[in-house]
């Protein structure tokens, strides 16, 4: 039925003409409601669910439901703004299908791999999770057991699950999806700066005179930095934004100047602005003899693959010396990069020489100051340290670094990737605070604060994302956990590696997750989960902010926190079940116990009573255990970074502050790191101290262009591009469940040139095949999206679980961070 | 003069989706019903692939939509094809502006949109807002995978007022 305004305006009128005429009507029958014991929100602060921006936002509840959110105007980080995914938060956890009991796969009742899924009790749930984690400990030891974790856990969550699996089950099988993501740029300071997170801020970003983006889309994956951005570079003119990437997208529509450039050569590009540096005579000599050193780095070590791919078979130096450089000189880094000119890079990058000079000219002028920013475009990426590397190489040779403005900035993907993932180190070779388990030193520290006897954490790194999925398959890995992120959609080569991985009859398979998902799909027990604010947490940005909210809405009945199913599954295990006799001989007293007991509750986890959770507040998972778990989590994970330049502050405060970037030292917190005056570890005198190396100085690295794993050739004819969209927040699960974003952007296309499309007898909407040498996947055609890509090249989102875009990608990785290069792969696309 | 048409107003207030189902009554014998459960694959096994739906078309209707809170950014109700937003261009302010919406008819971009970092309030639009994008989409008339059961306040200040009337 449609009416025209007048009568729409008409019918509203009786209603009117009833109020005027000073009859009284019902308050139900009144257009606006005013009492304000009805009308009243309750509105509290929570970092938003999505990306690793760690915008804050107001969260608003009624009657035990959010019914509304919008941008937190207190926040430095966002003043009031959210991008469209952040203003429809408040719908993510109301999509139909939550999940509200576990699924196990059943027949006749009984517990069976090839069974249809069915509904159990959490009891039955975690009986046949424990039993089958002990037959797996008892047959092949704790590597066959392995989580896969998630830089969108909370920190405690985070924190909980390294003890589990390191402490109580002794293995290292346990990695984040910020593998995917975050651990080339976590490479990358290692090797440069000894310490892990940038040494800058967001504050940068209304500092700086130029911008470079390589490999980052900001404007839709960092929407919120992007309007700083914007801001900066329109409302004062003299700012330039340049952009690099393999396609054009969104944040071209800012570039003073836009570079396309064949995959694989940023790192030439790269070499190319130090070499620029050098001959224009602008070296900071002063800055680089006193802070830096120069090394030369192992070259032709491989592509992450299996050992027995042929890439592998013929790289010289994929073991364990890829990581290996020696020192050299000035001068012979100087001859290093003297090869790579303004000619032949332009002419394998295919970036025109002015373009280059251009961006060359942001670094090398030393009255600009110029932040670098990267995101998935350097991570993903075979030689990922390396790029993480290079880009130090030409903020440190010019100074242009820790001051105002001049800042190599790593953008982080996820909401804790820095938080969770690498401050509290839920990766395969770590520790909190940057340790690691190959040092025994860093196992003593870990041992003496968890107060576990010596010999508990294994020394050797376990499986990472890539090798767990192979591990998987090879049925080496036997009971696995995956809680918070959707690996079977996210990983590459989903035919060869994980899906035969998940389905191998000798594994089990859990999948915690509030949705049913292309990854619970291919478990064999799924639980159902509780998320953001109907739990307690802490999540650490991009920017070294760490920020806490409270829960505000109850789960769904049956949804349970990760964190309490981790914990609760604790209880499940006694000591004598996952630690060897001459372990336990070594702490008898542990003797009898259960792992909640040694691991949470008779810690120092357990020593924070419930009187400390604010009564007005919900907390469900501390009530159940009945200790304020959250907090007891913090500061237990917070005695390993303080007074180790990873200084938090008291757990309580957080509940009051917009976050607070570490390291937080005497209450006050820290902008930008390794500068004297701004940074107190900074040795005074020295001006700029690069405290991760014990002489205080940065390494600027020797490391050539190297070809990529695949390329295009006459069969697989195009280079394929993988990534997000600003609409959907990573596989989609929670995002592609809110109406007005799936219809935003409902389906995951493959973009590419019109010329490539009609080359190939194809037009805007064609059904397509995509075909690379592991698999294939169907979609549509698009020639006039917001992704223009050159000639060669198509890109294709992977947030659509019905388009599983893994199935063709490969699996190749950065043998020194083992992150899988989602970047590049050769594919040919044929009409269906 | 614009049509307001109550169906898709009536459409935005109860979206419609087939129930959710686990398939638990499926023939244990019939593999094709196992490893189904993703909703968002609509039941499809993992190594199977659904073919890809056309792309739906951009919704052209100029009618508002609803919004689900008062803080939701308005979607847009028209195609916004070949639209230029670059830092040399902003096609939508030739009509959302405040000195050009007598002409078009269309609503004036948000007082919030003038307001800078610090709350001050701008003589133009603040550049923070330039990119109109990463708030306001189009929508496609593609039908939703699964319902969603956001609750709208009005509805629960309503039963509120009404209870309190009894």
């Amino acid at each position: 039925m449609t009416i025209n305004r007048r009568e729409f305006i008409k019918a509203n009128a009786i209603a009117a003409a009833a109020a005027v005429a000073g009859v009284s009507v019902p308050a139900v029958a009144s257009n606006l409601i005013t009492s304000s014991d009805i009308t009243k929100l309750k509105w509290d602060k929570a970092p938003c669910r999505f990306c690793g921006t760690g915008c804050s936002v107001n969260v608003g509840v009624m009657d035990g439901k959010v019914v509304a959110t919008h941008g937190d105007i207190k926040s430095p980080v966002n003043k009031g703004l959210n991008c469209v995914k952040g203003y429809f938060l408040s719908k993510i956890m109301y999509g139909k299908d939550r999940l509200t009991t576990p699924l196990l796969r059943m027949t006749n009742g009984k517990y069976d791999k090839e069974g249809e899924f069915a509904p159990v009790s959490w009891d039955q749930a975690f009986n046949v999770m424990a039993e089958k984690a002990k037959d797996a400990l008892k047959k092949d030891g704790p590597e066959a057991l392995g989580m896969f974790g998630s830089g969108q856990w909370t920190v405690q969550e985070g924190y909980a699950a390294v003890k589990l699996m390191k402490a109580g089950f002794r293995t290292n099988n346990i990695d984040p999806n910020a593998r995917h993501c975050m651990a080339s740029a976590v490479g990358g300071f290692m090797r440069t700066f000894g310490i892990d997170e940038p040494m800058g801020c967001y504050d940068d970003l209304e500092a700086a005179d130029a911008f470079v983006l390589w490999g980052s889309n900001m404007a839709e994956m960092h929407p919120i930095l992007w309007t700083r951005l914007t801001d900066r570079r329109l409302s004062a003119p003299h700012v330039k934004v340049a952009v690099l990437s393999t396609f054009e997208h969104r944040s071209f529509d800012l570039a003073d100047n836009g570079m396309i450039f064949t995959p694989q050569t940023d790192l030439a590009i790269l070499n190319y602005i130090a070499n620029y540096i050098i001959q224009t005579g602008r070296v900071n000599k002063d800055f680089v003899s006193k802070h830096t050193n120069f090394r030369l780095g192992e070259t032709d070590i491989g592509y992450g693959l299996r050992p027995e791919h042929p890439l592998e078979q013929a790289a010289k130096n994929n073991g364990k010396t890829a990581g290996s450089s020696t020192p050299i000189d000035f001068d012979e880094y100087a001859k290093f990069v003297s090869t790579y000119t303004v000619e032949s890079v332009s002419k394998l990058s295919g970036v025109p020489e002015h373009k280059l000079e251009a961006l060359a000219e942001l670094y090398a002028d030393p009255k600009i100051k110029v932040t670098s920013f990267w995101t998935m475009g350097f991570n993903q990426h075979t030689r990922g340290v390396w790029a993480n590397n290079l880009v130090y190489n030409i903020h440190l040779l010019t100074g242009k670094i820790s001051t105002p403005g001049n800042s190599p900035f790593s953008l982080t993907g996820q909401p804790s990737a820095c938080g969770t993932a690498r401050e509290v180190g839920t990766f395969s070779h770590r520790l909190p605070a940057d340790m690691v388990v190959k040092n025994p030193k860093h196992r003593a520290i870990a041992e003496k604060i968890w107060d576990l006897p010596e010999g508990t954490v294994p020394p050797k790194p376990g499986y990472h994302a890539a090798l767990q999925n192979r591990m998987l398959k090879d049925g080496k890995l036997n009971f696995y956990w995956v809680q918070c992120n959707n690996n079977m959609q996210a990983a590459a080569n989903i035919n060869e590696e994980g899906y035969p991985g998940y389905r191998n009859p000798k594994n089990f398979i859990v999948v915690s997750d509030p949705y049913p998902t292309v990854t619970a799909q291919a478990a064999d027990l799924i639980l159902p989960t509780a998320m953001w604010v109907e739990k307690e947490g802490v999540y650490g940005n991009a920017e070294r902010r760490t920020q806490s909210w409270y829960q505000m809405v109850e789960a769904p009945e049956g949804a349970k926190s990760d964190l309490w199913q981790l914990v609760e599954f604790s209880k499940r295990f006694k000591v004598e079940d996952v630690w060897p006799e001459e372990l336990i001989a070594k702490k008898p007293e542990v003797r009898g116990k259960t792992l909640f007991d040694v691991l949470y509750k008779d810690s120092s986890v357990g020593k924070f009573s419930l009187d400390e959770v604010p009564e007005d507040r919900l907390n469900d998972d501390a009530r159940d255990f009945g200790f304020y778990i959250q907090k007891g989590l913090f500061e237990e994970y917070a005695t390993f970074g303080r007074g180790h330049a990873h200084d938090l502050a008291p757990y309580d405060r957080y509940h009051k502050e917009r976050g607070l970037r570490w390291p937080v030292v005497n209450g006050k917190e820290t902008k930008w790191r390794f500068k004297e005056g701004s940074d107190p570890y900074v040795k005074p005198g020295s001006g700029w101290d690069f405290y991760g190396k014990k002489d205080g100085r940065a390494i600027i690295f020797a490391l050539p262009y190297e070809p990529a794993a695949e390329s295009p050739d006459e069969e697989y004819d195009l280079w394929l591009s993988t990534g997000r969209v600003l609409e959907h927040w990573h596989s989609g699960s929670m995002t592609q469940r809110v109406p007005e974003l799936y219809k935003a952007m409902p389906d995951a296309l493959v973009y590419m040139h019109p010329d490539d499309a009609k080359k190939r007898g194809m037009r805007r909407g064609d059904l397509v095949k995509l075909i690379s040498r592991r698999g294939e996947v169907q979609t549509r055609v698009e020639t006039r999206g917001r992704n223009k890509p050159p000639i060669g090249l198509v890109f294709m989102p992977w947030f659509d679980a019905s388009r599983l875009v893994n199935k063709v990608t490969l699996d190749a990785t950065d043998p020194l961070s083992k992150q899988t290069d989602f970047k590049k792969c050769a594919i040919k696309i044929v009409k269906v | 003069m614009k049509k307001f048409n109550l169906a898709v107003i009536a459409s935005l207030l109860v979206l419609t989706v087939s129930p959710i189902m686990y398939s638990l009554n499926a023939n244990a014998a019939d593999k094709e019903t196992v490893n189904t459960v993703a909703t968002l694959r609509d039941h499809t096994p993992i190594n199977v692939q659904k073919e890809p739906n056309a792309i739906p078309k951009v919704i052209n209707k100029d009618i508002k939509q609803g919004r689900n809170y008062p803080m939701q950014p308005p979607v847009i109700p028209h195609t916004t094809r070949s639209y230029e937003v670059n830092k040399n261009n902003n096609k939508c302010m030739s009509c959302h502006s405040r000195h050009r919406t007598e002409k078009s008819q269309a609503p004036m971009v948000s007082v919030t949109h003038f307001m800078d970092r610090d709350g001050n309030f701008l003589a133009e639009v603040s550049p923070r807002r330039y990119f109109c994008n990463q708030c306001h989409v189009t929508q496609l008339d593609a039908e939703p995978l699964v319902e969603n059961t956001f609750t709208d306040m009005h509805s629960l200040m309503k039963a509120k007022a009404k209870s309190k009337e009894h």
